[in-house]
């Protein structure tokens, strides 16, 4: 679905991505892990058309999307939810959702509502609520359902559980397992690598700007490398 | 849908009775000169809030050259006017439109620039405007223009500020607007969205620039003069001042504004040096009493035009407070 091949992406003079290559399949959880500065948000920056590559190729679904614009790559179903949430904060959850399908022909904006009020039924009670009035919870949650407004095909989400609660974190990744049981392929980058390689397929660890392991999340799991390095145990 | 629609017109003819009152109250004398010039200053500084307040209290683009577009609308349609004898209405559009063109060039290259950055560049370009006109005999230089027809009528100042605040109003109520808004908000999630931040921070730039350069003409033709002093970043300031009066961010409260620092400015011309003091003690209070502005988020309860928009605006209404 998602081929991303050998990408270097500079923020000025820093190289941020260097030959990162990786590869996304239909109906996968695919998780990538990493420290800080690992270049994990970067990728996703790149993927969505916010940053450019300087060399390399990135395909979605069989066409090559390397310099298309924001809007465009949006449009085809590659959706990015950025992050630290970034809710509309003096617009109402409604008005929030509303924007999400900003690039939708507004048809089948009705059964999208629903769609979104019944994954996320705390955003119905909400509905009128200012987005910055609301818990860090659920302005995750009002974060995803803006993204899933968008009929993404591809969602890319950028540290969902960032300063969430435990309990809460718990809820957001049973969320993101059902979104992707409902048919959206999911690219997932998180800092609490032991939650994300739980509902993962397959995994990605990134360092400073490169891939240094991929495979199966359960083996990745289980390896002693892994476990020393991001585990902690 | 329909009962939008019914606001809508409403509103409109409730704008058109003021319209009426004011006009026999004109022709019938019990308005004097300085009441009318007033109200026609009123017009002219509705139509400028209400055009930067798309830009700064909208788009949450910081401009503070709103005068810089005022000042090319002015100078464009007095000399249509002046030296080609275009006629008067003509003259003012074709200035909001050259003011527009001048959005469009500026806005290109400077809204790249966030916040003060911004700031400092519109602040510029003002500036850059007001010293060419001083330098270029053909306008006048530092003694301007002078014996600029004075056709601007109550008449004409009103339907063109209703005609911008109607304008404006809808476009803020309309998808576009949306997308402005979620601009302000936030400019990287409305970018992930799929909104076009480039463009619609130059739409929202140009549209303020068109309505400015009109309201520039409209003055010109009401006070005679004009020298490039009447354009300067004081000017700008006033403009700004309004705009964080009413509410950044409404379009009735820019309306309160305008009519409110009018008001202040004819009230206060026999004290002239008392007069940016007062603004700055009126602004400070605002600040620490009431730092939404005075009418904070309100929004205008004009409903809108067009059946389109209107699916979009049932959740905008209910939401005001």
């Amino acid at each position: 679905m998602l081929t991303v091949q050998g990408i270097n992406v500079y923020y000025g003079a820093i190289h941020a991505l260097k030959d990162l290559s990786i590869q996304v399949n239909q109906g996968e959880i695919v998780t990538l892990i990493g420290a800080n500065g690992a270049g994990k948000s970067t990728l996703l920056k790149t993927l969505s058309g916010l940053l450019k590559p300087k060399t390399g190729s990135i395909e979605f679904l069989g066409k090559s999307i390397t310099n298309q614009s924001v809007q465009a790559i949006v449009k085809q179903g590659l959706i990015h939810c950025p992050e630290g949430r970034r809710v509309f904060a003096n617009m109402s959850v409604e008005e929030n959702l509303e924007l999400g399908a900003y690039l939708q022909d507004g048809k089948s904006l009705a059964a999208d509502f629903e769609r979104v009020y019944s994954m996320f039924p705390r955003l119905l009670e909400r509905k009128k609520q200012q987005a910055g009035t609301l818990s860090g919870g659920e302005q995750q949650m009002l974060a995803m359902g803006r993204a899933i407004m968008g009929h993404p095909k591809l969602l890319l989400l950028d540290e969902p559980s960032m300063g969430l609660a435990p309990l809460l974190v718990q809820d957001i990744f049973k969320i993101i397992q059902e979104v992707n049981a409902a048919g959206t392929t999911v690219l997932l980058v998180e800092q609490n690598a032991h939650q994300a390689l739980k509902i993962a397929h397959r995994a990605y660890v990134l360092e400073t700007g490169r891939v240094v392991l991929e495979g199966d999340a359960s083996e990745l799991a289980d390896s002693e490398e892994i476990k020393m390095a991001y585990l902690g145990h | 849908m329909k009962k939008l629609n019914s606001k809508f017109w409403l509103g409109i003819i409730i704008a058109l009775a003021f319209y009426g009152i004011v006009q026999v109250l004109l022709t019938t004398g019990v308005f004097n000169d300085v009441t009318r010039s007033m109200l026609l200053l009123v017009g002219v500084n509705v139509m400028l809030a209400v055009s930067l307040n798309l830009i700064n209290g909208i788009t949450g683009q910081f401009s503070i050259g709103h005068a810089g577009f005022m000042s090319v609308g002015a100078y464009t349609s007095a000399i249509l006017t002046l030296d080609y004898d275009v006629p008067f209405i003509l003259a003012i559009i074709i200035g909001g439109i050259v003011a527009a063109i001048f959005g469009v060039l500026i806005g290109m290259p400077t809204l790249r620039l966030n916040g003060d950055y911004l700031a400092i560049a519109t602040l510029g370009f003002g500036e850059i405007i007001r010293i060419i006109l001083l330098n270029t005999e053909y306008v006048g230089g530092a003694s301007g223009l002078s014996g600029i027809p004075a056709k601007s009528t109550w008449t004409i100042i009103f339907f063109f500020t209703l005609f911008t605040v109607v304008l404006i109003n809808n476009f803020i109520r309309s998808t576009h607007g949306r997308a402005c808004l979620a601009i302000r908000e936030n400019e990287i999630a409305a970018e992930a969205m799929g909104i076009n931040t480039t463009l619609y921070k130059v739409i929202a730039f140009t549209i303020g620039a068109l309505f400015a350069g009109m309201a520039g003409g409209l003055s010109a033709h009401t006070f005679y003069v004009i020298t490039p002093g009447s354009f300067n970043f004081l000017k700008s300031f006033e403009i700004l001042v309004m705009v964080v009066l009413g509410g950044l961010g409404s379009t009735a409260g820019s309306i309160v504004g305008a009519v409110f620092v009018t008001l202040l400015y004819t009230y206060l011309r026999e004290f002239p040096e008392w007069r940016m003091i007062i603004y700055s003690i009126v602004l400070i209070l605002m600040m620490i009493f009431r730092p939404s502005g005075l009418l904070g988020k309100t929004r205008i309860n004009f409903g809108k035009l067009g059946k389109k928009e209107a699916k979009a605006n049932g959740s905008i209404d209910s939401s005001t407070p």
